[in-house]
């Protein structure tokens, strides 16, 4: 997308409204799981209305473009010193599901330090902050695609959900695509970790390989002999359906 | 490569922390924007009527002419790009500024009333609830085609009410849950 693209509202021919593809069933999470405890007060109870898209929902927001710095994508490098933990790049590559690539898109990422614990004022996890981490990157894809940071394995932590409950270590990740529809929060989870099968949030995902799809990859090609590790992340946005006329 | 679309996750508790921190956006429409100003806000209730303090909002609209403006809303002399965000206080609140939004084309030959279409995300919702604002009172309301789809007697959750207290201010409710329960669109 151009940075700068005005789409008229009254004369736009209706033509041009492209929608776009609705999920697989069991791909997406349901709204009410109840053993994620909060989405029994905060899940709708009545059947949502289908929508069919007009140009409310196939344009969307061009945001941080001029805000987002180079530096943003290390989160290494936001302190006087290095954070502690272990040094990890994360890359992928952001496709939609036509099979383009999604460029010049922004992500943003945040995430809990080595020991499990947030920067924010709400976080009362017993485990140490840490001053040179405050687990916060931004970036824009470039015209592949593709997208990388540098930062820190994000530590385990505790959550009042249940029993003896741990979320899985996780990176967030939220990306916005060309439209209104395409906007799109998320998790990324690490390969092989054990606490998948206990966490709600992920197993609400009905489709096991839709909850796949958010466990990231180890990767040697991205890794950096004698410094860091690296993961692979790709993430899919939604895309068009056939025609304009298909639907 | 699967091209299925990535699943969602919930936003989370610390959603401040990468999201409004350093990305919010209370002002949709700067000085100098054409349209009817406004101050719209937004109150977020869960399933037994208690303010949500944690969740954030999203909206996207047309300017006051019915155009979507796909434009950097940081570049320098835009003063509107129709996108605003921001996370609810303690009381589950927050206050955007912006422009009552022209016409838009809807389906066939038809024409929206002016609406802001909306995001609610937070702790507890697994996937991004949207919904729309309409106005209360504007005329255009009655031959909206996508009110036309809502059920009568929940049409009203989808209009913002003015604050009789102060001029050119509007407030919505967002009811999560339960009894008034907004209506939620699948998108």
């Amino acid at each position: 997308m151009s940075s700068s693209q005005i789409q008229s509202g009254r004369d736009n021919p209706k033509k041009s409204v492209v929608p776009f593809r609705r999920h697989e069933q069991g791909t997406q999470p349901d709204y009410l799981y109840p053993e994620y405890r909060a989405t029994r007060l905060r899940s709708p109870s009545q059947p949502l209305i289908f929508l069919p898209h007009t140009l409310s929902e196939v344009t969307g927001p061009v945001f941080g473009h001029s805000s987002v710095q180079s530096k943003d994508r290390d989160l290494t490098l936001q302190h006087a010193s290095a954070p502690l933990g272990e040094r990890i790049i994360v890359r992928g590559r952001v496709m939609d599901g036509d099979g383009h690539p999604v460029s010049n898109s922004l992500i943003e990422i945040w995430q809990a330090n080595a020991a499990g614990r947030y920067a924010h004022a709400k976080d009362d996890h017993p485990a140490p902050l840490d001053p040179n981490f405050t687990g916060t990157g931004r970036t824009l894809t470039d015209n592949d695609g593709f997208y990388s940071f540098v930062t820190i394995k994000p530590g385990a932590y505790p959550w009042r959900n249940h029993d003896n409950a741990w979320r899985p270590a996780h990176i967030h990740f939220s990306l916005f695509g060309p439209a209104f529809v395409t906007r799109l929060i998320t998790q990324m989870y690490f390969p092989g970790d054990p606490l998948f099968a206990y966490d709600p949030i992920l197993q609400s995902i009905p489709d096991e390989r839709a909850r796949q799809r958010l466990v990231s990859k180890f990767d040697l090609e991205t890794t950096k002999p004698e410094w860091a590790l690296g993961y692979r992340f790709d993430i899919v946005l939604r895309g068009h359906e056939a025609t304009p006329f298909e639907r | 490569m699967d091209l299925t679309p990535t699943p969602s996750q919930t936003v989370g508790p610390y959603l401040h922390l990468g999201l409004t921190d350093r990305g919010s956006i209370p002002r949709v429409a700067g000085d100098g924007t054409t349209g009817e100003r406004l101050w719209l806000t937004f109150r977020v209730l869960d399933g037994e009527g208690v303010p949500v303090p944690d969740a954030m909002i999203e909206l996207w609209q047309a300017d006051s002419d019915g155009n979507y403006v796909q434009r950097d809303n940081g570049a320098a002399g835009v003063a509107f790009s129709g996108f605003g965000r921001l996370a609810t206080a303690e009381d589950g609140s927050c206050t955007f500024e912006t422009i009552r939004p022209g016409r838009v084309a809807g389906p066939g030959e038809t024409l929206q009333a002016p609406h802001i279409n909306v995001s609610i995300l937070g702790r507890g919702i697994l996937k991004r609830l949207s919904t729309r604002v309409y106005f209360a009172g504007e005329p255009a309301n009655d031959a909206d085609p996508i009110l036309a789809l809502v059920p009568e007697n929940r049409r009203p959750t989808l209009f913002a009410q003015p604050d009789t207290a102060r001029t050119n201010n509007w407030i919505f409710h967002v009811r999560l849950r339960g009894e008034g329960e907004t209506v939620f669109f699948d998108v």
